[in-house]
Parts: C-alpha cells; sequence; structure tokens
C-alpha cells in the first residue's frame, strides 16, 4: 500500500515554491475548455466523412452494382449512428471555425477594421451556396 | 450586522504545508464591494497573516490577479455582489503559475519570455533620440492601440491550457505584446522577434482556445494577435516561396520568417 505523502513539493532550485500539477482531466472541469477540445475532437470526423464521400465517389466509379452495395453498408444502424454523430462534429467544427475567423484576419477597408460579422458572413454565404448547388445536382441528377 | 458572504481562500505556507488548503472566512457583502476589498477586510479584521499582491485599486497596475470560482479575475475589479446567490465564493492564486504563499504567485518565468520578445521599440537607422520624436499618424496609432492595453496581469497566463501543459511556450501577454511592437510604425525590430516568435513555442504553440481574450481585463485580443500573426507569417513564408527577391521586404514588414 502507497503510503500517503506529507512532504512539501520541493524542487532543485526553489524548494519552498508550491508547483500544481495540471491534471490530465483539466479540460473537464469548464464548459470553454470542453467545448475546445470537442472542436479539437471534430477534426476526426471531419476526416472520417472526407474518406466516406472519397469511397462513395468510387463506388460510383466502380458502376451501379458496387454503388447499391455501398448504400446498402450505409444504411446499417451502426453506419448511421456514425453518420449523425459525424453530422453533429462536422457542424459543430464549421462553425466553430467560421465564428473564429474574424479574431485570424483583422480585415481593414479604407484604414478602418470592418466589423466581425463582415469577415464571418462570407464564409456562411459560401457554405450555403455551394451547399445548396451540390444538392441541386444531386436532387436533378 | 447585514448580509454577508463567504470566501474560501486557498492558503499556502511554505514553512507548515505541503499543499495549499481552504480556509472559510465570512466577510459583510457590501454592494460596493470588489473581492480585494473582502481580502483587505480578512487581513484587517480576521487573520492578519494573509497573504497576497495588490496595488492600485482600479485595473490598472495588474497585480491583483486571483482565480475566482475557478475564473481568472482582477480582485480590484470583481464585484461580490455578482457571487450574492452563491453560497461560496472559492478565491485561489492564478493558475499555472508557483505558488509562493497564499495568492501570491512566482512571476519569473512570465518576466522572462516578456523580455525574450524584446517589448521595446527596436531602431537602430533615423534620426537620433536628441533630434526630435518619431511622428505617427492617428491611423499608424491605431494599428496597434488595442495591444498597448496589457497590463501584465497574467490573467491571460492562467486562462491558457498551453501555457500549462507545456512550460516553454511564451504565452498569450508577451506574444501580443510583441505584436504591439510589430505593428508600431516606429519599430523596425520584427525580424528579430520572429526568431522567438515564428517557432514551435511562439505563435505555433497556440492552439486558440481563445480564453486568453475572454479573460482580458483590457480587451486586448492575445488570440486574435497571435492568429494574425500566424496568418501574416504563412502569407511571408508562401510569398517568399514564389517570389524570394520580396521576401526580404516582406519579412522586415511582418517579421515573419521563412525558414
Amino acid at each position: 500500500m502507497q503510503q500517503p505523502t506529507k512532504v512539501p513539493h520541493y524542487t532543485k532550485y526553489h524548494p519552498r515554491w508550491f508547483r500544481p500539477r495540471v491534471s490530465v482531466y483539466w479540460w473537464l472541469g469548464q464548459w470553454q475548455y470542453l467545448r475546445f477540445i470537442l472542436r479539437e475532437l471534430s477534426s476526426v470526423f471531419v476526416a472520417l466523412t472526407v474518406i466516406m464521400t472519397l469511397l462513395e465517389l468510387r463506388a460510383v466509379v466502380q458502376g451501379p452494382v458496387a454503388y447499391a452495395r455501398f448504400q446498402h453498408q450505409l444504411a446499417k444502424p451502426g453506419v448511421i449512428l456514425i453518420s449523425l454523430i459525424s453530422l453533429f462534429f462536422v457542424l459543430f467544427h464549421t462553425i466553430t471555425w467560421f465564428n473564429l475567423t474574424p479574431r485570424a484576419m483583422a480585415v481593414k477597408v479604407a484604414g478602418k477594421r470592418i466589423p466581425e460579422w463582415l469577415v464571418a458572413a462570407p464564409n456562411y454565404l459560401i457554405w450555403i451556396v455551394v451547399s445548396g448547388a451540390i444538392s441541386l445536382l444531386i436532387l436533378r441528377g | 450586522m447585514g448580509e454577508s458572504i463567504v470566501l474560501e481562500i486557498a492558503r499556502y505556507s511554505p514553512e507548515r504545508d505541503a499543499e495549499p488548503h481552504l480556509e472559510t472566512y465570512e466577510v459583510p457583502l457590501r454592494k460596493e464591494w470588489v473581492v480585494l476589498d473582502a481580502l483587505n477586510h480578512i487581513k484587517d479584521k480576521i487573520d492578519g497573516s494573509l497573504t497576497y499582491r495588490w496595488s492600485c485599486r482600479m485595473g490598472i497596475c495588474g497585480s491583483c490577479g486571483v482565480m475566482v470560482n475557478g475564473e481568472p479575475k482582477l480582485g480590484c475589479a470583481t464585484f461580490l455582489s455578482s457571487y450574492a446567490g452563491r453560497k461560496r465564493v472559492r478565491v485561489e492564486p492564478l493558475r499555472y503559475f508557483p505558488i509562493v504563499r497564499d495568492l501570491v504567485t512566482e512571476l519569473g518565468d512570465f518576466l522572462a519570455k516578456l523580455k525574450k520578445v524584446k517589448p521595446w521599440l527596436i531602431r537602430t537607422d533615423g534620426p537620433l533620440l536628441r533630434e526630435g520624436e518619431y511622428l505617427q499618424t492617428p491611423e499608424q496609432l491605431d494599428d496597434y492601440r488595442q495591444l498597448s492595453m496589457c497590463i501584465n496581469c497574467t490573467l491571460c497566463y492562467s486562462a491558457c491550457p498551453v501555457v500549462g501543459l507545456d512550460a516553454l511556450f511564451v504565452g498569450p501577454a508577451a506574444i501580443a505584446l510583441a505584436q504591439r511592437y510589430n505593428k508600431d510604425s516606429r519599430d523596425r525590430g520584427a525580424k528579430e522577434r520572429t526568431l522567438i516568435l515564428a517557432h514551435p513555442d511562439g505563435i505555433w504553440g497556440c492552439t486558440f482556445v481563445g480564453e486568453c481574450t475572454r479573460v482580458c481585463p483590457q480587451h486586448v485580443d492575445p488570440a486574435g494577435a497571435i492568429q494574425q500573426y500566424k496568418v501574416g507569417s504563412a502569407l511571408a513564408w508562401f510569398e517568399g516561396l514564389i517570389m524570394p527577391k520580396k521576401r526580404r521586404k516582406t519579412e522586415d514588414r511582418h517579421g515573419a520568417a521563412a525558414d
């Protein structure tokens, strides 16, 4: 059994300072940190979505039989669940990064910095236009 | 006696304690009192051994930073009445710093990092000081004014998990202050600062948690300064790649090293 230690956390050069350790679970304490970790984690699901899209494209190229097989795989409950989780994280990733754009880009017009929403808005606009165009293409096709 | 509020204060005596512990104090809950007033009340009336830093009492000196209920705050700018509904208010030393005693943290590492980014005007060319001042337009002043508001309170260091996890990370305030001088039209030191800033322990160590900006009492936006430096640095690198002749000019302007 490990003996409880009452020895101060002495350090080599400054034995009297107490140096608190950072917990492995530091990100669970506050919502802001948890949100940051979720944002970082969302990259995994973005990558997963890209891989799924590439696999789907490959199935389309391979012909109707391969595509039907791929669709059958997609309809499985486990894949649907992962897709729903991926959708949540992709949306989370997109929205949080779009909202952070104005912080990374100080856009100036006529020597004055333009409002933050004007930097973020084009991202949303392009997102909606591109998504709409792709949807139209798929639904018409 | 009117309404009161209970403060849980972290106490640490290096001669006596192995680690900090909480002690509770009941103080009057007065509308105009801030956390610093409560600490002064405890020191004057209840326990004279309580140790903490303070000076100006008006959010200028940046010395009374503490964690209040887990949030980095200036003691002089945090009203007790904001916590009136809570049973207890926990006051602890700023996170990620070594604790010297009670609420007093050791700032040597921060000050060394601050010095490393050369937060002063670097100018080897141009007229001597005795020949007159460097003139600046209001637009040039606006470029860095927000960043010059930093009071070195270190709240941003306590809000930044990278500071806690990576001891070598230069940190938000030091990078923001370096950018304050990089953006100053009178300064010519951007290239010198690049060695420290465009480095894995500098801007590239920042993961953009963004909490440094949220807790800054002066609205300096260190996170924004760091991301803007990243964008400038990446653009300068790319520019140097496709237009090597222009490289030197860009480095002087943005302080972004291509190497």
